[in-house]
């Protein structure tokens, strides 16, 4: 019983540990940007007494809209990824290598060409509506193909087929509509947190936390899933409404992300391991709120570094989270294999 | 409570393998699938343990002294996992989770929505892998241990489940002889101490005709045979079962033989009490086709010679040797190029065998 004691230590230190991190982060975004806010700027706008002039609009309006939806999105893809993993028991699965982001991208840039072609600017809904739509679409032909493949290495490499297909199709469709607004498209699909309003914020937040509370209270089932099927089964688990609750949920949360901020890469797939290797579990008891926190602090890092690394310029938030979390993928799989004798 | 299947018709998807499955086995009692590789035993248990749909007929857990009995169709998923646990051949492959934790999946079905275990479930899942002499590797993880002491921890897993049945696919694949027995044994002492019904396959046959209850041949088609293991086992019809000769297999013994070369014998063996044994393993290896002689019926080697040699001269058991059989064993020595003399001393009774020697020393053939 000492490792059991043990174990909850490291449990707490950990969640303790990544809210300091966010709180540090939060702070550090607030008061980093190409213009030099006050503290006493910034203490005035967060507390309401100061609601107008440039400082409140770029704080409250840019920079904190931006924070929310950088915390939220990247716990999202965090959990997605994890559910992902669990449902194909497969280490790299995540919402970006099994093709759903880019699912996703396909019929939201043909929407988005759609309506622009009719004049109609959609709302945040209709996008969101749009990208679910995709993501479900390449999920459920994933799950097609899982179906008839046993051997999900190959499950992977038809993710990422699938994933070329669809970008292929929407850099068609982007290379032949003549509107000028598909620049939006374009600045969409390289993925970034820039541009958020407070309404689709509170969207997400709602959507994140609803799908992510009802992830967590599937974790006995999802427990009981990491055995294997048989056992699950065994266990009494329903696994037909248990497979489609999983995916989804996952679908959700990364329609969500892919909606607003566009395909972003690696958080999904690293996360989960990060969280794992820290608490020393994979009981999704603890990994849905792990991942959900460390996802956005990750997130939030790499935002940070894309808007100030070469400011005022801004980069590619998935080129960030590619630099810093492919090589904890890539250590990862070295680990695995040496653990798994 | 026993469970007892009727008229099962096990398949995959929709196309059924085997038809009219009818199995019962009691609280306490054990019984045992035996049957060819791709026979369908797996079928049976993968459907029992609704891994496979039920494709035909229904699977019924008996109350004891006929009190009536539930189609398992009809109880929901949490009553059936606190009825019947499982151990399969393929092991999960659960990530980070020690030995502890993997046995304290078994509780699932006792514990509430989070799934949390409380104090007294870990006393359970303590108690079960003590049960097993697994406790000693509780802190581990599961990858880490042997294949041994992994059927051991699948084994406490389902023994938490606190089943009434108990479905075992192949429990002894990958185990050494030492971890085959103690795990056998466990599985025996389990059923009899907590009266729990076991239904396993098995491909040790002789392992089968020890531990089991009952014995139910699975033959491609439907149960061929289901009886005690002695009938069983009687008159060759396991042989038969597998498609093998019926020499090959000595169900008494257990022991199997590989098949030899017959032709007109090149050697011919003085053997007896088990000491030929080694000799006739030799030429067969080295593709020698011989005889052996002059035995008992009831020899030790008798099997052995009946599978490996061409031909063999006996007598029966407790019987004196006749005039009849020496002649044919001087007759023999002589159509052979070579005599080897197994044996190192002789009684009485098998004074022939003594002549045959001095026969064939005299030719210089020995």
């Amino acid at each position: 019983m000492e490792k059991h004691k043990n174990d909850i230590v490291r449990r707490s230190l950990f969640f303790l540990f990544m809210c300091l991190l966010l709180i540090a982060l939060i702070l550090w975004n607030i008061g980093s940007g190409s213009i030099a806010l006050s503290f006493r700027e910034i203490r005035e706008i967060l507390l309401g007494t100061m609601r107008e002039g440039p400082s409140y609009q770029i704080l409250w309006n840019i920079r904190l809209p931006r924070i929310v939806s950088a915390i939220f999105l990247g716990g999202a893809l965090a959990v997605s990824g994890f559910l992902l993993q669990t449902f194909f028991g497969n280490p790299i699965a995540g919402p970006y290598v099994l093709g759903i982001s880019s699912g996703a991208k396909l019929v939201v840039a043909l929407t988005m060409i759609f309506f622009l072609g009719r004049g109609i600017r959609l709302q945040s809904f209709g996008l969101m509506a749009a990208a679910f739509l995709g993501s479900l679409l390449a999920m459920g032909f994933v799950l097609l193909v899982s179906l008839r493949v046993q051997r999900m290495s190959l499950l992977i490499v038809c993710g990422i087929m699938i994933g070329y297909i669809c970008s292929a199709i929407t850099d068609l469709c982007v290379t032949f509509a003549d509107d000028s607004n598909i620049v939006n498209l374009h600045n969409w699909s390289m993925g970034s947190f820039s541009g958020m309003r407070w309404e689709n914020v509170r969207v997400m937040v709602w959507m994140v936390l609803l799908t992510s509370i009802a992830a967590f209270f599937l974790s006995k089932p999802i427990g009981a899933y990491q055995m294997g099927e048989a056992y699950a089964r065994n266990l009494g688990v329903n696994i037909r409404l248990l497979r489609i609750l999983l995916i989804l949920l996952s679908s959700l949360l990364s329609a969500c992300v892919t909606a607003f901020a566009g395909p972003i890469s690696f958080v999904g797939i690293a996360v989960p391991h990060l969280v794992k290797l820290m608490t020393k579990t994979a009981k999704p008891i603890i990994l849905i709120p792990g991942c959900l926190l460390c996802g956005a602090v990750v997130t939030l890092f790499c935002d940070g570094i894309a808007r100030t690394i070469f400011a005022p310029t801004e980069v590619s938030i998935s080129s960030v989270t590619a630099v810093f979390l492919a090589p904890v993928v890539i250590l990862m799989m070295i680990r695995k294999r040496e653990g798994m004798r | 409570m026993g469970i007892q299947t009727e008229n099962l018709s096990v398949g995959y998807g929709k196309q059924v393998v085997l038809s009219g499955v009818n199995l019962e086995v009691g609280a306490g009692k054990i019984l045992t699938l035996i049957g060819p590789n791709g026979s369908g035993k797996s079928t049976i248990l993968k459907t029992i343990t609704q891994q496979l749909a039920v494709l035909g007929g229904r699977v019924l857990f008996v109350e004891q002294m006929g009190k009536g009995s539930k189609d398992m169709g009809e109880m929901s998923g949490n009553e059936i996992a606190k009825t019947m646990a499982m151990v399969m051949t393929k092991h999960p492959t659960p990530e980070l989770m020690s030995c502890r934790e993997v046995v304290g999946t078994g509780r699932y079905p006792y514990v509430g929505h989070m799934g949390i275990l409380g104090r007294e479930d870990w006393q359970k899942v303590d108690q079960a892998m003590e049960a097993v002499s697994a406790l000693e590797v509780a802190d581990r993880s599961f990858y880490e241990i042997s294949d041994g002491q992994r059927q051991r921890v699948m084994l406490a897993r389902a023994l938490c489940q606190e089943p009434e049945a108990l479905i075992l696919d192949e429990p002894t694949s990958y185990l050494d002889m030492r971890y085959k027995l103690d795990i056998l044994e466990k599985i025996r002492g389990l059923a009899k101490s907590r009266q729990i019904a076991v239904i396993m396959s098995l491909h040790e046959l002789d392992l089968a005709m020890k531990l089991s209850d009952h014995v139910a041949c699975v033959n491609g088609e439907t149960i061929a045979r289901i009886g005690p293991p002695e009938e069983i086992f009687a008159g060759g019809y396991v042989q038969q079962l597998y498609g093998v000769e019926k020499e090959a297999f000595n169900p008494l013994t257990g022991a199997m033989y590989l098949r030899s070369a017959k032709a007109d014998p090149e050697v011919f063996v003085i053997g007896g009490g088990g000491e030929g044994s080694p000799v006739y393993y030799r030429l067969q290896r080295e593709e020698i086709p011989f005889a052996a002689g002059i035995l008992f019926e009831n020899d030790l080697e008798m099997d052995a010679a009946k599978a490996c040699a061409a031909s063999v001269i006996s007598v029966k058991a407790f019987s004196p040797i006749g005039e009849e059989q020496l002649s044919a064993g001087k007759k023999m020595i002589d159509q052979c190029r070579k005599v080897i003399c197994a044996v190192s001393s002789f009684g009485p009774l098998n004074e022939a065998n003594r002549e045959l020697m001095e026969y064939a020393k005299k030719q210089g053939k020995l």
